[in-house]
């Protein structure tokens, strides 16, 4: 078959998720369902959604022509729970538990993301700590995220030593992640209004030793990885996306920069402090399976290096805003006001009340840009809260990314792609 | 950045629509910093958008729909008629570092807007998704089915009017209590 490059934009697109789709019932039943081999010598098959290369239950429908695939098309929906709609049942300080669901490896960014929006509709200002704190969490997040992600593509890839790695790294920072809020994961912990707790005693010190751990470790992995000719062989120059196509099919995240554009709210639309610490915006230049690779390795090297500036430059202060109509009063004043026990039980029966409007905050997580669209109408639960989920739309571009392939290396494609299927289906 | 510049030589896939160049002065528009919001009626809709999309807004970001059918009231333009749906249109632009959202009404009894995805591929699965959970069709886009919810499912779960919890589970057959 003709090379990629020959066929337009425009007949890509439109080709992409037209015809190749047959109702599950079909599938399902044998009887009215044609066996018979097509004309065109191509057949269709299903990868998943119980393939354990697919990140959770991810379905492809894959059109083959023996073993090079032309058309895909992601069936998404198996871990569909509504929880837009369960959001409208849940006030906002109920509201974070909720979202924090959806990106299960970047728990931490999505309670941003809700939280920024509400913020944003109340008009309240946080203290500076709020936001530092914030923002060594969700730089932290990024380091697990990645590193889970790169034990993963390690073990689809067929390098398994990776994997063990992988996961023995993120342990430490989730390790962290727990003496901070409590829980390994689905942490509650960036709430509207600030955080929930501060940062225990020898915080500085669990960062300092998690850095010293590991970046050497990464320059390990560096080695391991980068330099093996089987991980080179079956990630370079697969799963090519351009960054025209990349841009027009809103593709975001390291997916985006490793097709050459230097695209990252951190920097191009910063929020919380991202202005203040150095940083590189980590880019590629083949848009393939390798570069996202690269990309990710080098942006888990800038968040340390974020993470050590934050070190130095958090302020004192308080973690959260002291407005008794949002934040509940510290569990001391209870026992001596009245007023503080009211506030307290009118923000845990009723919630606190957000006026009428709305707003869209979109912040980097791991996987892209995560965007909150919210809707209030004054009462204390969200009208309607919108998620805009990064690998929700980065799933459309595993049709352009497979094209021309082989089926073998579909794994890495996916893989490369890092969907995180809770927050696809929502 | 240079593999952005390049791009006006590949995207002829809708240089077909003929986009009013002063569509965007005739659309009614408001300024809510930090951004701008543009009330497009729907006739106006893919004429605006194909404008954006020309003035370098390169990214959809979000596509999503809000059913106002409780809310007890909003601004709309004095011209636009607050309808029950909204769609609303998220745009990003990579070179401004600036966003821009579109709001469209879309009345109960005739839920059609045109796609969107000529301009924008990468609004195939949005679109879908605001068809699954609202029912608001979009015309012209290639694959117009459910994507979330399974196919047999029976009205559109975001609704305002779609109760939540009303569904019967089959769990393992209770003792008999006589």
């Amino acid at each position: 078959m003709a090379p990629r490059s020959s066929t337009l934009n425009q007949e890509l697109n439109l080709e992409q998720g037209s015809i190749l789709r047959i109702p599950e019932g079909a599938v399902l039943d044998s009887n009215d369902f044609d066996f018979e081999p097509s004309d065109d010598g191509t057949m269709i098959i299903n990868m998943g959604p119980q393939h354990p290369s697919t990140h959770g239950v991810l379905r492809l429908m894959m059109e083959l022509s023996g073993e090079t695939v032309l058309r895909t098309k992601p069936v998404v929906g198996y871990l569909h729970t509504g929880m837009e709609k369960t959001a409208e049942t849940l006030t906002y300080a109920q509201g974070s538990t909720n979202v924090t669901r959806m990106d299960y490896l970047s728990p931490l960014n999505n309670e941003l993301a809700f939280s920024l929006t509400t913020e944003a509709i109340l008009g309240i200002e946080l203290p500076p700590r709020a936001s530092w704190i914030r923002m060594l969490m969700s730089e932290l997040n990024r380091l697990s995220s990645h590193l889970l992600w790169m034990a993963t593509n390690g073990m689809d890839l067929g390098a398994v030593s990776m994997m063990i790695y992988g996961w023995r790294e993120r342990e430490l920072v989730l390790a962290f992640l727990e003496k901070v809020t409590g829980l390994r994961m689905n942490h509650n912990y960036i709430r509207p209004g600030g955080v929930a707790a501060d940062l225990p005693d020898g915080w500085q010190k669990d960062i300092e030793d998690l850095c010293f751990a590991i970046e050497p470790r990464l320059n390990e992995y560096d080695t391991l990885l980068t330099g093996q000719p089987i991980f080179r062989e079956r990630s370079e120059g697969i799963g090519r996306i351009s960054a025209q196509e990349a841009i027009a099919l809103g593709v975001t995240g390291p997916i985006l920069r490793s097709t050459g554009v230097a695209w990252d709210l951190r920097k191009d639309m910063p929020y919380l402090f991202y202005d203040q610490v150095d940083f590189d915006v980590v880019v590629g230049s083949q848009g393939d399976v390798f570069d996202r690779y690269g990309v990710r390795l080098e942006e888990m090297r800038q968040s340390i290096r974020i993470i050590r500036q934050i070190l130095d430059l958090m302020p004192k202060g308080d973690y959260r805003i002291q407005d008794k109509k949002v934040t509940p009063p510290p569990r001391a004043r209870i026992d001596e006001s009245m007023e503080a026990l009211i506030h307290h039980f009118k923000i845990f029966t009723e919630g606190f009340k957000v006026p009428e409007g709305e707003a869209y905050v979109g912040i980097e997580s791991p996987r892209g840009e995560i965007g909150c669209y919210l809707v209030s109408d004054g009462s204390s639960k969200p009208y309607r809260l919108h998620v805009r989920g990064p690998s929700f739309v980065n799933l459309q571009a595993l049709p352009t990314m497979m094209r021309g392939g082989l089926i073998a290396d579909a794994v890495a494609v996916i893989s490369s792609v890092d969907p995180v299927m809770g927050e696809v289906d929502r | 950045m240079s593999s952005i510049e390049n791009d006006k030589d590949n995207n002829s896939s809708f240089d077909k629509i003929d986009s009013d160049e002063n569509i965007l002065e005739q659309v009614s528009s408001i300024q809510k910093p930090p951004i701008e919001v543009l009330f497009p009626t729907r006739e106006q809709y893919l004429d605006t958008i194909a404008q954006l999309h020309k003035n370098g807004y390169e990214m959809c970001i979000d596509l999503c729909v809000v059913d106002y059918l409780t809310h007890p009231g909003r601004f709309t333009p004095q011209n636009i008629a607050p309808q029950r749906f909204e769609v609303v249109v998220n745009l990003l632009s990579l070179k401004m570092h600036k966003r821009i959202r579109i709001k469209v009404q879309v009345p109960q009894d005739d839920p059609t807007i045109e796609s969107i995805f000529t301009i924008y591929p990468g609004v195939e699965a949005m679109e879908r998704e605001a068809y699954d959970l609202f029912g608001i069709t979009f015309l012209n886009h290639p694959d117009m089915t459910r994507i979330l919810m399974p196919e047999d499912w029976e009205g559109h779960p975001l609704r305002k009017d779609y109760q939540v919890g009303n569904i019967p589970v089959n769990f393992k057959e209770a003792p008999k209590t006589r």
